[in-house]
């Protein structure tokens, strides 16, 4: 079993031998890196490549790492106490099972992603360690242990707003998916857009890469914010001499709705265009 | 090989343990790599070994040592080589002869590790001749000078273009612990000092309570909590003007993610050291002051305090009434800072000044003293201690 990489993404040499270890070796792999890098896609794009099946576990403030594992019911077990139900005598009718359950029973090997790890409390991830690592946990409520038949493979991804503990992070692999280059840029965004005009990708790339560059950028645009950018450049039918046009009043780019996700950051690019043009006007 | 490679790690202080070996072994053993290339050895040690993307800069550097067999990188970072020293500084034209004579110094292995013994013993600017690192020399390192295998250093593009190892690359450089700060994260740093309780309106039910009340009663009989929130208290004094406008920009960071991060915070300026007014608003500080008393009797003792400053002054200005530069006070910077400390258990010290330099200001060593050694530098990592200090 290999991940390769699939035809909708672009894996890097190192993230594909991070991923195979894990895979092999049937341990977790957490997964970092900036937003909108394609952590989440990730998962995704590795089930789909193996023909797996993907069991997502969405991680908010809230989330319990019981809730992973199973829930009892208690209040409405206690309703129909008081109601002569006759299911009451059967706990397991009160336990709903949880996402890691779900992944430990299924009839073949399947894909947990644990999203955003980091949301949940510091305490989370420790919570887990041992269902992680033997693949099995105990229900008191009725005395069973569930166990995995085929150990799922874990996919963990964080978005760095907490740190993990170590004893959490000794036992996983590691991946840190680091802003793509140029190169691997133009990939992506083939595989997206492929019949794309070669000269409206070079120009958009560098405004992209400027924007990046922009020191004091609160939000930087993301590869996801790119392609999103690209869809919208080419629906609206804006060709590469429009990005390329040096128009001092049209140095903000067109439908920078999509790259620049925060009004201080278009204040920003408004003011050094304005101080672009007023320099523009004294040379003249 | 491996195990020296581990222990490496282990000395360049990342923080690796025999657990982590283990499972690289095992990958190793079951074949994870389908090719014996170095670099998928690379990327499959850095993914099991590496664990948070700050080290991942020290693990290049570990890497390339151990498996290049080159002294040490880390002492090579200490004696880097000024630009201007290899800047144009004129061609130098050889005869023929001359260049045959260069042509027999070794290989490009040779010359790397040539290359790293000179780095090493130079410590001087140098120009011509025909050993050392400068301009316009025959020696094989340096730039704009005439050697067939020349490592160019300081110039725009190698002759050689031979290509970098990954791992030399360093891509990972500004990830490093206490080079980038921002507020998302200072925010992060910060959300260490968490201490979450249950105040306020009930407005959660208590299933615990709920259960257990209704049992006991033998009714149904609700309880309800207040919801968990962080209850964290945070009182701050920021150091203004003089020489702390040098770090104007990081406080403003610190300020803003220290304002969204704690609900309950205050705020002060002082200038320099602690006297007997602080003041919330810069323009009017001479109109509208507060008694230091009064903030010291208004916040309870649960506060965390946390000082900003450079703590850059003259000593007297800490030990002696009326030592203070902008006007004859009564009592000593140092009776100030001790009264806080004695109103507040919880209090620490961040400094913007690099901790290399803490040594050399004896106003610093005054108030590192005061404050019993909490003082911390204002890097991730420090607000990363100081506020692990503060939860003690």
């Amino acid at each position: 079993m290999k991940f390769e990489g699939t035809k909708s993404y672009i894996a890097t040499e190192d993230l594909k031998v991070a991923v195979n270890a894990a895979i092999t070796l049937e341990r977790p792999i957490i997964v970092k890196g900036e937003p909108g890098t394609g952590k989440t896609m990730l998962a995704h794009e590795v089930a789909s490549s193996l023909g797996l099946n993907i069991i997502t576990w969405h991680i908010k403030s809230t989330t319990k790492a019981q809730q992973g594992l199973y829930e009892y019911d208690a209040v409405s077990r206690l309703r129909d106490s008081q109601l002569g139900d006759k299911k009451v005598s059967d706990i397991s009718n009160y336990i709903s099972k949880g996402k890691l359950w779900e992944a430990f029973e299924s009839p073949e090997r399947s894909i947990l992603l644990i999203d955003e790890i980091d949301k949940a409390d510091i305490e989370f991830p420790n919570d887990l360690l041992l269902e992680l690592d033997k693949m099995e946990f105990f229900v008191y409520e009725t005395g069973k242990t569930i166990k995995a038949k085929d150990r799922p493979i874990v996919i963990i991804t964080s978005n760095n707003e907490k740190e993990l503990p170590d004893a959490f992070l000794r036992r996983c692999f590691f991946h840190y998916i680091k802003f793509p280059d140029m190169d691997t840029m133009e990939k992506i965004v083939q595989v997206h857009f492929p019949d794309i005009k070669k000269n409206l990708i070079r120009e958009a790339f560098k405004i992209f890469y400027d924007i990046r560059d922009v020191p004091g950028v609160k939000k930087k645009p993301s590869t996801s914010e790119l392609i999103d950018w690209l869809k919208l450049l080419m629906t609206d039918d804006i060709d590469a001499k429009t990005l390329m046009e040096k128009d001092p009043n049209k140095l903000i780019p067109p439908l920078h709705g999509a790259l620049l996700k925060n009004e201080q950051d278009v204040h920003l690019f408004e003011r050094l265009a304005f101080i672009s043009r007023r320099e523009n006007d004294n040379s003249d | 090989m491996f195990l020296n490679f581990f222990f490496d790690l282990k000395n360049a202080n990342l923080p690796v343990s025999l657990k982590e070996y283990l499972i690289l072994m095992e990958a190793m053993d079951k074949n994870v790599l389908d090719s014996y290339k170095i670099d998928d050895f690379y990327y499959l040690s850095r993914s099991t070994l590496v664990k948070d993307e700050r080290y991942l800069d020290k693990f290049d550097k570990v890497f390339s040592h151990s498996f290049k067999g080159l002294e040490n990188t880390s002492e090579v970072e200490n004696s880097e080589i000024p630009e201007e020293w290899l800047r144009l500084m004129g061609e130098k034209h050889l005869s023929e002869e001359e260049k045959k004579l260069i042509k027999s110094l070794g290989g490009w292995d040779k010359l790397m590790e040539t290359l790293q013994q000179r780095l090493q013993e130079q410590k001087k600017r140098h120009e011509g001749g025909s050993k050392w690192i400068g301009t316009g020399g025959t020696s094989p390192f340096g730039a704009n000078g005439y050697n067939p295998e020349g490592i160019r250093i300081g110039q725009s593009e190698s002759r050689h273009k031979k290509a970098v190892k990954v791992w030399d690359k360093r891509e990972f450089k500004n990830l490093d612990d206490d080079v980038e700060l921002g507020t998302r994260n200072i925010k992060i740093a910060l959300r260490r000092l968490r201490k979450f309780a249950r105040e306020g309106a009930e407005t959660e039910l208590d299933l615990d309570g709920t259960i257990k009340s209704t049992a006991h009663k033998g009714y149904i009989d609700v309880k309800m909590v207040p919801e968990r929130r962080n209850k964290i208290k945070v009182l701050i004094f920021f150091d203004v003007g003089g020489s702390m406008d040098a770090h104007i920009k990081i406080c403003e960071e610190l300020f803003s993610a220290a304002r969204t991060e704690f609900k309950h915070m205050e705020y002060f300026y002082f200038h320099n050291c602690l006297y007997d007014y602080v003041w919330k608003d810069n323009a009017r500080r001479y109109n509208e002051h507060q008694s230091t008393w009064d903030v010291l009797n208004k916040y309870p003792s649960d506060y965390k305090v946390i000082f900003v400053g450079d703590a850059e002054m003259s000593p007297y200005e800490v030990t002696y009434p009326g030592g203070s530069v902008e006007y004859l006070n009564d009592e000593s910077g140092e009776t100030w800072l001790s009264r806080t400390l004695g109103t507040y258990a919880n209090a620490i010290w961040l400094n913007p000044v690099p901790r290399e330099y803490w040594d050399r200001i004896a106003s610093t060593t005054v108030i590192r003293q005061i404050f019993s050694d909490r003082m911390f530098p204002l890097t991730i990592e420090g607000i990363d201690h100081a506020m692990r200090e503060l939860n003690k």
